[in-house]
């Protein structure tokens, strides 16, 4: 599908104190895969149009769109989409889109994801296709999560008892109490600790704002892992 | 818009060139015409403004394609590419 689409806002759900679940109605949107995106445009009264990309957080049901968006303070969109935009809106959509950044539930092996941020929005949406996969066959997944806080986290209840997924949140400014990881950004010795093992041939995706998914990328090449293995997402910003 | 925004990737070239070829362009692999790297180009790093978007080589940073999104019409130069090949079986979108 590659014209743009009316959506329509039927849901909204708060994640955070800074993100939301939207859901849109899309006529003609169909057959998405866990990993891609649309593409949303924005038409202010006086004409003004703006295009930002999001990931789908859920994929298998047609003729829905599932997102999940944390507030940029001062950005055009993401502060109206968190915060404003209500059942009913409309807005226009172009998707599903992307065929690289993706999980397919026939693709084999283990997979290895790692998310700043926002970023785990598409890689949530490959582990809820990956807990649909009911032959014996799909490789585990392995989530490294990094998150400010523990409020910050989207669907930390869901992504901890998600089938063939162990998910490891990392805090980079403040650790619960329980939690013997001091609070910091992703190091070497958490990828070499919580994630596969470079030998394991896992597949790697690393999504969240440029500057996390750079550094994650690197430190991933540094322990060993196969820059071939390695697909990025980088939402922008720092 | 600010002075240089942070780069994105290839990923999201889909959208923008959706419409000017049947394939869906991330899992198309090129050739830098300047270093010779061969790569997808959901793997380019991408410069989205608010009219289109500069891909470049993940390699050497040589400019690989331009789009741009004009209300007469979308415009990509493809100059910085060697070649395209299509993928056997190309993906969705
Ligand atoms: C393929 C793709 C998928 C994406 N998926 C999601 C998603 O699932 N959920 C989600 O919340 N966002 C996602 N994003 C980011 C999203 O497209 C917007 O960039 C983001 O919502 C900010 O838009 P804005 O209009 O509010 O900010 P803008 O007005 O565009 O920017 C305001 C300021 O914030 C900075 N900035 C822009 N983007 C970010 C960012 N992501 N993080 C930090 N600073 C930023 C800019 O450099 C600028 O200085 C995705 C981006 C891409 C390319
Ligand atoms: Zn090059």
């Amino acid at each position: 599908m590659t014209a743009w689409h009316t959506g329509q806002v039927v849901h909204t759900e708060p994640l955070t104190a800074s993100a939301r679940v939207l859901t849109l109605a899309v006529p003609g949107f169909s057959g998405a895969v866990a990993g891609q995106h649309v593409d949303l445009r924005l038409t202010a009264p006086d004409g003004y149009q703006a295009v930002r990309s999001y990931s789908l957080a859920r994929v298998g049901a047609d003729e829905v769109v599932e997102i999940a968006v944390d507030e940029v303070p001062d950005g055009e969109v993401s502060p109206y989409l968190v915060h404003e935009a209500r059942p009913g809106d409309l807005m226009e959509v172009r998707g599903p889109l992307g065929g690289y950044f993706v999980w397919r539930p026939g693709d084999a092996g283990p997979v290895q994801l790692v998310a700043g941020g926002s970023g785990i929005v598409p890689l949530a949406a490959m582990a809820r296709a990956r807990a649909t996969v009911t032959t014996h066959g799909a490789g585990l997944f392995r989530l490294l999560a990094s998150v400010r806080t523990h409020a910050d986290a989207f669907f930390p209840d869901e992504l901890g008892q998600t089938e063939g997924l162990t998910t490891t949140w990392l805090y980079s400014r403040q650790a619960p109490a329980a939690s013997s990881r001091p609070p910091g950004r992703l190091t070497r010795y958490d990828v070499e600790t919580y994630a596969f093992a470079p030998d394991a041939g896992a597949h790697v995706y690393v999504c969240g704002p440029t500057g996390f998914v750079e550094t994650a990328a690197a430190l991933l090449v540094d322990a060993g892992h196969d820059v071939a293995r390695i697909r990025t997402e980088r939402f922008g910003g720092g | 818009m600010e002075h240089a925004p942070a780069p994105l990737d290839g990923n999201c070239l889909a959208g923008p060139l959706a419409g000017f070829f049947t394939a869906d362009v991330t899992v198309v692999t090129g050739c830098c015409r300047h270093c010779g790297d061969v790569a997808m180009m959901g793997a380019s790093v991408v410069y989205r403004h608010p009219m289109g978007a500069v891909a470049r080589c993940r390699a050497c940073t040589a400019v690989l394609l331009v789009v741009v999104e004009h209300p007469d019409g979308t415009r990509v130069g493809m100059a910085g590419l060697a070649w395209w090949r299509l993928p056997v079986e190309s993906g969705p979108g």
